[in-house]
């Protein structure tokens, strides 16, 4: 017994020192090269001035702003598209998700037929496409319901008098519809997760099937759901960087023109990185906070 | 004891790491003498410059010079690799050691030359131009004051940004850059109307306006906004790579300087060997000297070079010509002796 536990401990160690050295490894020959062509790593170059204008900036933002300046409003530009377009993948994936469970054949053909054509294509193709085919060559306004209130055109999205570029808005749709597809497969499955005998508990009870839905089966699919959930949403912030393809200024849309302005490339990449890294720890942070409320709740 | 162990092994691994990155120094240009081939990083995307053909092949200016460096390096102007990159990708792409060097009408600025900016080399400029403005006809903008509070598409991580941001600083007014990765995007963002103008190298707006369905739509307004010296480059310390890549360059404009041309080479070689008070012909083809070996090339690299893709005139009539698809007068990029700025060193 004593044998097999050290024999355990002896192979965890081995591993760990293996890919602490390998981390080691690299970490050197980058220093060493680095040094060698004369780059040590630097930051003072991020409080030098720009020098480039932006065409969104949430904060207030001129070409004589420093690079950090400029590079935050990339970080803050991210977090809006990836925070607005998360809230309209949530809300179309569970409604698709609870459409293709559903009773009724028709949305649960057209929910299927909307998985498969979103899934199988790529997404950089289906935001050029709502890019240059979706807002770009759209004539005057094509549908403006309530004056002044919502209208679309080629110069984007007007919504209750704030203007959202077409840049900003394919992104939103884009983004949106494809991450939605993947949620909804995700609520299906935690749907289907539930014993059928639930559904047949609470039909019997008289239950009709939206209450029966929203309180007998939700509450037990939402545990299966959360997990599969969140690396759909870390997913949409990784993707969206793809927003250079159609003009957006985005954390890494600016992160690619002070890299090439200044040369630091590998300082630029670090910081890129991060950023990342940050707005990932935030999503995956509060989706841990949900998941214990709702452990906590069901508890109760 | 256990402990003590695994702290050798780490500690030898990460010795053993120091050790494979000591210094190696070989040039460039052995390394591509050894692979036998040229790794050439191109555009891909500029008709004129470099662009795929519908035949596979690439065509242009840049990718001719591609073809020069080649056929002195290797002896063969068709062992070129090319790979196109991105404006963004390009630096990167030479740092890293994925291409041997650029052709890729890339602008000399003094950050990227220097070794605390991109660290790169380049060769002499094959190609000045300048950043112009290109808008609807029906617009009636007729100059970039015209412009302000519009929107222009842009390609990011290019000098074209930087220089029409100074330009607009200058006359105080504002302006909304609307910023694509490649200069694909930014001509269909414009043609679709996203912008009312684009902005690029004005050879670029030629060769983008060429393409349009009408181009007679579309003005390319008189304001320049820069000098877009463009030239050949590679990584800078590598001075045997950097001083063939210059030398080769001068060759294509003294080979036009003295009228050597791909047809009638193989003539002045047999002038050249017959005849021995032409010294400096007799130079310039390696008939004499060694001024090839100098450079670590054969002797005869001139030879090889205008057999495989003639003299710099040759070279841009090919793909700049008024028979061209995309004509641009040579007017700047004309020889000294006819008004232009090319001229050669001697080759002593």
């Amino acid at each position: 017994m004593r044998i097999k536990r050290y024999r355990g401990l002896f192979i965890q160690v081995i591993v760990s020192t293996l890919f602490i050295s390998i981390v080691a490894l690299f970490i050197n020959n980058l220093s060493v090269n680095l040094l060698r062509a004369g780059l040590g790593l630097n930051f003072s170059w991020l409080f030098r001035s720009a020098g480039f204008a932006l065409a969104e900036h949430p904060l207030p933002y001129s070409p004589s702003s420093s690079y950090a300046w400029a590079l935050f409003m990339g970080w803050l530009n991210s977090l809006k598209v990836i925070s607005s377009s998360l809230l309209i993948a949530t809300l179309i994936g569970f409604l698709v998700g609870f459409a293709s469970t559903g009773t009724n054949t028709l949305l649960r053909i057209l929910s299927k037929l909307y998985v498969t054509l979103i899934r199988q294509t790529p997404l950089l193709l289906q935001l050029m496409f709502w890019y240059f085919v979706g807002f770009l060559s759209i004539q005057g306004e094509i549908f403006s319901p309530i004056k002044g209130m919502l209208s679309l055109s080629n110069q984007g999205i007007i919504l209750s008098g704030i203007n959202l570029s077409p840049e900003f808005s394919s992104l939103l749709v884009g983004l949106g519809i494809f991450t939605a597809a993947y949620i909804s497969e995700v609520v299906r499955g935690g749907i289907n997760s539930v014993p059928i005998g639930q559904w047949e508990a609470f039909r019997s009870l008289g239950l009709s099937e939206n209450d029966g839905l929203y309180k007998i089966i939700m509450p037990q699919a939402l545990p299966a759901i959360l997990p599969g959930l969140t690396s759909q949403y870390l997913n949409l912030a990784k993707n969206s960087t793809l927003a250079i393809a159609v003009g957006y200024a985005d954390i890494y849309a600016i992160g690619d023109t002070v890299i090439t302005q200044t040369g630091r490339a590998i300082e630029g990449f670090l910081l890129l990185l991060l950023s990342f890294l940050l707005l990932n720890l935030i999503i995956s942070n509060l989706m841990e906070l949900l998941n214990k409320y709702i452990l906590t709740y069901k508890q109760r | 004891m256990r402990r003590f162990l695994v702290g050798m092994a780490s500690m030898s691994l990460l010795l053993g790491g120091c050790a494979t990155t000591s210094e190696v120094n070989q040039s460039r240009l052995d390394l591509i003498k050894e692979r036998n081939e040229l790794v050439c990083g191109v555009s891909g995307k500029i008709p004129g410059f470099s662009f795929l053909e519908s035949d596979g092949r690439y065509q242009g200016i840049d990718v001719d010079i591609c073809k020069a460096f080649a056929a002195a390096f290797v002896g063969n102007p068709d062992k070129v690799q090319y790979r196109p990159l991105t404006a963004a990708e390009r630096f990167t792409a030479v740092r890293t050691g994925e291409v041997d060097l650029l052709s890729r009408n890339t602008t000399v600025n003094l950050s990227r030359d220097s070794s605390g900016g991109n660290g790169l080399t380049f060769a002499p400029v094959i190609f000045h131009d300048g950043q112009g403005l290109m808008v609807k006809r029906n617009s009636r903008i007729n100059n970039i004051n015209g412009l302000a509070r519009k929107s222009i598409c842009v390609g990011s991580g290019t000098t074209t940004e930087q220089n029409i941001n100074d330009a607009f600083e200058a006359i105080s007014l504002p302006y909304t850059p609307i910023k694509y990765q490649d200069l694909d995007q930014v001509i269909q963002g414009y043609s679709q109307g996203r912008c009312a103008a684009m902005t690029s190298d004005r050879s670029q707006l030629a060769a983008a306006r060429s393409s349009f369905a009408s181009p007679k739509d579309h003005i390319i307004l008189e304001d320049v906004l820069s000098k877009e010296p463009l030239a050949p480059a590679s990584l800078g310390g590598d001075q045997k790579l950097s001083d063939a890549m210059r030398w080769v360059i001068y060759s294509l404009i003294s080979a036009e300087e003295q009228g050597i041309t791909k047809d009638n080479i193989d003539e002045k070689l047999k002038m050249a060997k017959e005849n021995s008070q032409l010294k400096p012909l007799r130079r310039f083809l390696g008939v004499e000297g060694d001024l090839g070996e100098k450079l670590g090339l054969d002797n005869d690299f001139v030879v090889k070079v205008i057999r495989a893709t003639g003299n710099y005139g040759e070279i841009y009539d090919r793909h700049l010509g008024p028979d061209s698809d995309v004509p641009i007068p040579r007017s700047l990029n004309e020889i000294y002796t006819k008004g232009g700025v090319h001229i050669s060193p001697p080759f002593n």
